[in-house]
């Protein structure tokens, strides 16, 4: 990849800066020049922007879905997993000849079966990249992480043991009869007990716990810091809590077949690196596995790394030579599926008397959980979205991960930017507080501005090239939110209900955010006419419920210039794209999206010079339009099947590899209501503005970010994943893990801002996980304006009935 | 999350029922909506050898008022069907208010009134309400049918008064006298959960003065708990909330777990108690 995130290097995309992109509508120019020879300028908008249903969606709400549980194939055996009920403990025996001797059990798997297999290690996230390494020498280690447990469990719903059965309810039966002995460990659950000395080694021939250390700065931090005329210091803490895709992980692996190769059915967001990790352990060559996502119901990033039991559930199948399937429980889901979240931010802004930034601390210890699933990802996410859409000339940031003895830790919706956001705007409020300055207006003095795109922050981006913002309207985000909550407004009911005496006290926040999306390396898209004259796009990235099916076709639509009902979108078979990313870090409409934009484009050039060819006419004079090609001269029609069935090979493949990051942003206004008796707290209005680029499908945006944002309250007022003092997790079911209904989440004020991306041809920003970014720092903020009265600072969420009157008693 | 192995008989009478369950050395647990039981046999956290499933039994799936003005809920009744009925609502509103306070549609559409109470969770709905409505019991078992009045029922949590060879074949509700206000209420951090903490209360108007009173929590001990101090306090003083409220706190104890604190629970039983006070009043007539 390029260093020089400049305009000029965009080869592969031919993308143009524009620099005249509005904000309130978006500046249409009509052609875009491509630097590929071939391709047709962008017919903009046929297809694209406009807020088609989903065409999914009849399917899968018919019940027309195909998950992977919906995969039965004859005599399938499954397979449940007899986790650690220890937190950290050594096993001293394990005795599972009881389980074997069970009728219908065919296999029992523990340490002593799968320790000659290579560890998990996803190498694709722990990797850093040149730049950063060579920039700012950060410490990343690796554990490896055994199949099953070996010697030593590390967290509760480790797995220790593998059942294969006749049936799950027998491999139940078959965890209860295997015996395991323990000798307890010392438990340490909190990473910044984790990292002081003496503290219990979840490895130890590490010698700590420390995980991972980077440092990043900017300027002269401690000159700024000593010239400032105000100086915050806070303490956050970025609580865990969970991803909960409605579907639960789930594996189904069937050997042999026609084609000699292991058949995987992941619900997996990677299913290319799923695919090459499977290799591994069955020790064939990548390409004698074949990875099918098909239907997903729900990643959020729990889905994009790779677990022990992605490869556990195919050596089984290889081993016994018949399918097995594994699909998890939702206990399992809460208790050994990845984690997320947790930070504890020691953040010190500096500003003027006026309220201009002029510099930034901040030392944070991210908790990993018992391994390393990931390294710089979370961590570094969250240093290079600290500063986020304001002008911070100095910065010196600090992060260390710590391994303890809760589970895995792994990105999810957001990726360390919620947790990154909710400690600078929680710091923002309190600045404006020590100020005595309105926190939007303290916000609104410190955003950069248009004219200062494209904006380099003096950090290196999570790519290891120098950070910049390449577009955005930050302050129009500002602007719009504040106008939909009517600050003067929430003022003066906020002097009525005091001057009432009222036990009822409402309280306004804010919170902007920008998020780099578009991660690289690449991704790619083939296009194919298939005979029945209708069109298959294959991408690498599938869909967990994103809406790629609508969403890609309409720019394949626009790109080949053909029927959108004539589409077909495809994603997630490893044979079908020889490699892929997956659809993870906001990345999946910018990559593969252009990716199928280039695809569609050489695909139309390659039709009609077929046509031409075959016609011998000019493929000047050629026209198509309907989904067949015309020669208005002559009047002659031609069908892609006659074509295609004349010879001609009408199939192309683009890749998109992305010059850099291109910066979506949003800003979160919202008002609540806090019932000081009780510690409820009630969302009277929430109002987001947001820029993703352009907008291929509004329907599909509004989904995204409503989600997203229900995501990011569901962190604010209700989900905690909670671990007693011993390592035992105490929210193992929805009893207890308080995910919100949709009675829970309000009706949310949705306002577009459109500045193109720079980056990419289709001027397309990632919108993924955008909507949770903002939420908890948003909803935490209005709770503290709320409770100003009493001298209530918020510090840790989520803010339940419970924590709320505590905050009141201690004030 | 798969229960273990288990025998499942479906009786088409009550003494068939009963049968199954007498006599028999094993473990017997009795379903009707399952909406405990099946939860718990998939946590293997309830391990019954013998499941008898009791919804076939037409006697018990009777709903109606006796010629006492008493409202009998048959054992396999739905929720649902008693929320839903404008003879229960008129003429027991506190029990209609209860029930739509229990989970989700979809759980009320399952679960039974008898097996909720039969399961006694001490922070559910349906336990609360019938002490406050002064409901009694009809078990039936080997040796005959006994009757057991709220008060002695919940023993502690998830413990009844019901002996594994007996079945609750009906729970009893009393008329209320015309006027009576009443007021259920619960402070909940996500709709459809189990109260963090609640209250029922009934109030007998005198004139100005309160003539009769029942206040009941939920969600603060093993049981639904009666705070006969604070009845008295608010009789005795005319209408003062206060001093109800003080008598409630010296009397109630709390715990704390995962969804609140103790202290929390506390207070949070004077709010509502002041808020419930309140609008029992306002329905007095």
């Amino acid at each position: 990849m390029s260093t020089d995130t400049g305009t000029d290097t965009l080869s592969e995309t031919g993308a143009e800066s524009r620099t005249g992109a509005g904000t309130e509508s978006r500046t249409k120019t009509g052609t875009q020049p491509h630097a590929e020879p071939g391709t047709e300028p962008r017919t903009d908008g046929a297809w694209i922007g406009r807020g088609r249903l989903r065409v999914e969606d009849e399917r899968l709400l018919r019940g027309g879905g195909r998950y992977v549980d919906d995969i039965r194939l004859p005599g399938t055996l499954e397979v449940a997993f007899l986790r650690s009920p220890q937190a950290h403990a050594r096993i001293t025996r394990i005795d599972a000849a009881a389980a074997r001797a069970l009728p219908g059990v065919r296999a029992v798997y523990t340490a002593a079966e799968t320790d000659r297999l290579p560890p998990v290690v996803n190498e694709a996230e722990l990797r850093v990249p040149e730049g950063l390494e060579q920039a700012i020498d950060p410490l990343v280690r690796r554990l490896p992480y055994p199949l099953l447990a070996s010697g030593k469990v590390h967290f509760v719903g480790q797995p220790i043991a593998m059942v294969v059965a006749e049936s799950r309810y027998l491999a139940e039966d078959a965890i209860e009869l295997i015996e395991v002995d323990y000798a307890p460990l010392p438990v340490v659950i909190d990473p910044d007990e984790a990292l002081a000395p003496g503290a219990p080694l979840i490895e130890e021939s590490w010698g700590d716990n420390l995980a991972l250390r980077a440092e990043a700065r900017v300027g002269d931090t401690d000159a700024a810091f000593a010239e400032a005329a105000v100086v915050i210091e806070e303490e956050f803490h970025a609580h865990r809590y969970v991803a909960s895709p409605m579907e639960t992980r789930a594996v189904q692996a069937a050997p042999g077949a026609y084609d000699g190769r292991m058949t995987v059915w992941s619900n997996t967001q990677t299913p290319h690196r799923v695919r090459d990790h499977i290799a591994e352990a069955l020790d064939v060559p990548p390409l004698a596995v074949h990875v099918i996502a098909a239907d997903v119901g729900g990643g959020f990033g729990q889905k994009g790394i790779i677990y022990v039991e992605d490869v556990l559930i195919p050596v089984a199948a290889r081993d016994l030579g018949v399918p097995v399937l594994w699909r998890e429980d939702r206990n399992e889901n809460l208790v050994a599926a990845s984690h997320a979240r947790e930070q504890v931010h020691r953040i010190s802004l500096a500003a003027d008397a006026d309220g201009r930034l002029l510099g930034l601390r901040d030392e944070f210890v991210v908790n990993f959980g018992a391994t390393t699933m990931t390294g710089l990802v979370v961590p570094y996410n969250s240093i290079v979205h600290l500063m986020g859409p304001y002008r911070i000339p100095n910065a010196d940031i600090r992060t260390r991960a710590a391994l303890t003895n809760t589970a895995p830790t792994s990105p999810y919706r957001g990726a360390g930017r919620p947790e990154a956001v909710f400690a600078m705007e929680r710091a923002l409020d309190r600045l404006a507080r020590a100020l005595d300055l309105e926190p939007a207006e303290l916000r609104a003095r410190n955003l950069i501005t248009p004219d200062e795109l494209p904006y380099r922050t003096g950090l290196l981006d999570r790519s290891g090239n120098p950070q910049e913002y390449d577009s955005g309207d930050f302050p129009e985000l500002l602007r719009r939110v504040r106008e939909m909550v009517d600050v003067p407004a929430v003022r003066a009911r906020q002097a009525e209900l005091a001057a009432a005496g009222s036990a009822h006290r409402v309280g306004v926040g804010f919170a902007v955010y920008l998020e780099a999306t578009g991660l690289g390396p690449f991704e790619s898209a083939r296009a194919a006419v298939r005979p029945d004259g209708r069109v298959r796009v294959s991408l690498g990235a599938p869909s967990q419920g994103q809406g790629h099916a609508t969403s890609m076709a309409q720019i394949a639509a626009d790109a080949i210039g053909f029927p959108f009902e004539l589409i077909d979108i495809e994603g997630g078979d490893t044979d079908t794209v020889p490699h892929g990313v997956g659809t993870i870090a906001s990345r999946a409409l910018v990559t593969a999206g252009n990716a199928t934009h280039i695809a569609g484009g050489r695909l139309r050039a390659r039709i009609l010079a077929a046509a031409a060819d075959h016609l011998a006419v000019p493929a000047a004079d050629l026209l198509l339009d309907d989904g067949a090609i015309t020669h208005p001269a002559t009047g002659r029609r031609l069908t892609l099947p006659e074509l295609l069935f004349a010879g001609y090979e009408l199939s192309e493949t683009g890749y998109f590899r992305p010059p850099g990051f291109t910066f979506a942003s949003g800003a979160s206004g919202v008002i609540v209501d806090v019932d000081t008796e009780t510690g409820h707290v009630a969302i009277e209005k929430y109002a987001v503005a947001h820029d993703a680029g352009r907008i291929v499908n509004p329907v599909i945006a509004h989904g995204q970010v409503t989600g997203g944002i229900a995501q990011g309250i569901a962190g604010a007022l209700y989900e905690e994943m909670r671990y007693g003092p011993d390592g035992q997790p105490v929210t193992t079911t929805y009893m207890d893990y308080l995910v919100p209904t949709s009675e829970e989440i309000p009706d949310l004020e949705i306002s577009e801002v459109v500045t193109e991306s720079t980056l990419n041809a289709l001027g397309v920003k990632g919108l993924g996980e955008g909507g949770a970014i903002a939420p908890q720092a948003a909803v935490s903020n209005a709770v503290e304006d709320a409770l100003l009265p009493y001298g209530v600072v918020v510090r840790r969420g989520p803010l339940t009935p419970d924590r709320v009157r505590a905050l009141l008693r201690d004030n | 999350m798969k229960p273990g192995p288990f025998d499942y008989a479906v009786p088409d009478t009550l003494h068939e029922a009963l049968q199954l369950l007498s006599g028999t050395e094993r473990d017997t647990k009795v379903l009707a909506g399952g909406q405990s039981l099946i939860p718990m046999l998939n946590m293997r956290l309830a391990r019954p050898e013998l499941l008898v499933d009791i919804t076939r039994i037409p006697e018990l799936g009777r709903l109606a008022v006796g010629d006492d003005g008493a409202l009998r809920i048959g054992a396999s009744v739905r929720q649902t069907a008693v929320a839903d009925d404008p003879v229960v609502r008129e003429g027991w509103p506190l029990l209609t208010t209860a029930i739509t306070q229990i989970g989700h549609p979809q759980i009320r559409n399952r679960g039974t009134v008898c097996g909720s109470l039969v399961h006694h969770d001490p922070a559910a709905e349906l336990p609360a309400a019938a002490l406050a409505l002064d409901a009694r019991f009809t078990v039936a078992g080997p040796g005959g049918t006994r009757t057991v009045e709220a008060a002695d029922f919940f023993l502690s949590t998830f413990a009844t008064d019901v002996e594994p060879d007996e079945i609750v074949t009906e729970v009893v509700v009393p008329p209320q006298p015309a006027g009576t206000g009443w007021a259920f209420q619960e402070l909940i951090h996500r709709r459809g959960d189990f109260a963090g903490v609640g209250v029922a209360v009934l109030l007998r108007r005198t004139g100005e003065r309160v003539g009769a009173a029942r206040i009941v929590f939920f969600g603060v001990g093993s049981t639904p708990v009666r705070v006969p101090a604070a009845e008295q306090a608010l009789i005795g003083s005319g209408f003062d909330a206060e001093a109800t409220v003080a008598a409630t706190r010296a009397a109630l104890d709390p715990q704390g777990d995962v969804h609140a604190g103790a202290e929390w629970r506390r207070e949070g039983a004077e709010v509502l108690l002041r808020r419930a006070l309140a609008e029992a009043w306002e329905r007095t007539a």
